[in-house]
């Protein structure tokens, strides 16, 4: 008489589980930090379009506000106006899972974007002391983003609003 | 009232400081208790998404805080130089939003960040000057 195993002989090999990263890892993806570059890069642009439409349209006199609504048909202060709608929609992602002490100095490379802008397309001088404050905002940036980008104890999320996440 | 007096002057940069500064940990708060929108948006799409953004009543109140700033910044530039307003005003909220992280959103502002905050400061302060 054979008897039958209990159990299945034939050995389950172990699957580690995927390692998740946490909030508040000190690394982040290269999709986050595409949003991070996202919201410099659009920031910036978005800025001069609007200052170049702004500077072709003229100046706008108090008393006459309706100009402001006029503005909005120029090309530039359009494309700039559009910019910096994805510049605030990528910022608010970028907020939702890194501090705001990390993404205000990680983003900040967005003024030298500016002031490089501003000299390669508008053939504007940058003197020596605006070429120092460059060199110091890229060394900010350098500094925090060798850091972690989210306090690992700040505020969790209500268990009501990610439900739906860890469902999925 | 001598709105181009140094007081003067003081008062609206600080306005601009004060309404930026709150405008950024409003929105970072409400951001902070909606959780991650990227995991929020791979569940329940963009819609889902933006659901979640548009309950926040504390990220309305950051847009509104944030507009308040955009208008004080205007008002303080028809009264006072560009080159003393901008350089001051983003430099100055660059310090108080790190101040603030620690204080009212409880961030681990460590030296790295109050470095990092530092030198991004004085950066914009020369390169707007």
């Amino acid at each position: 008489m054979t008897s039958k195993p209990i159990l299945n002989s034939t050995p389950i090999p172990y699957r580690a589980p995927r390692p998740e990263p946490a909030r508040g890892a000190e690394g982040l993806s290269a999709g986050k930090y595409a949003i991070l570059g996202v919201v410099t890069l659009t920031g910036a642009f978005g800025d001069t379009l609007l200052s170049i439409g702004m500077k072709r349209f003229g100046p706008i006199p108090l008393a006459r506000p309706e100009l402001m609504i006029r503005a909005l048909y120029s090309p530039w202060v359009a494309g700039g106006v559009l910019l910096l709608l994805a510049f605030f929609a990528s910022y608010l992602t970028a907020l939702s899972w890194a501090d705001l002490t990390y993404v205000l100095p990680a983003t900040s490379f967005g003024y030298a974007v500016i002031a490089l802008l501003s000299k390669l397309w508008l053939h504007e001088r940058i003197s020596a002391g605006r070429w120092m404050g460059i060199a110091l905002i890229v060394a900010g940036v350098g500094f925090v983003a060798r850091g972690p980008a989210l306090t690992p104890n700040s505020e969790p999320p209500p268990t009501g609003a990610l439900q739906g996440a860890e469902e999925g | 009232m001598n709105l181009h007096s140094d007081s003067a002057v003081a008062a609206m940069i600080g306005a601009v400081v004060l309404s930026a500064t709150a405008g950024d940990i409003a929105i970072s708060s409400a951001l902070k208790k909606i959780g991650d929108l990227g995991q929020i948006r791979r569940a329940r799409g963009w819609g889902g998404a933006l659901c979640a953004i548009a309950g926040s009543g504390r990220l309305f109140c950051g847009v509104g805080f944030m507009a308040a700033s955009f208008f004080a910044l205007l008002f303080a530039l028809s009264h006072a130089e560009v080159s003393l307003v901008a350089p001051a005003a983003g430099s100055l909220t660059f310090v108080a939003n790190a101040i603030a992280a620690k204080w009212i959103l409880r961030e681990n502002v460590d030296g790295r960040r109050w470095l990092a905050a530092l030198l991004v400061c004085c950066g914009v302060a020369l390169l707007r000057a």
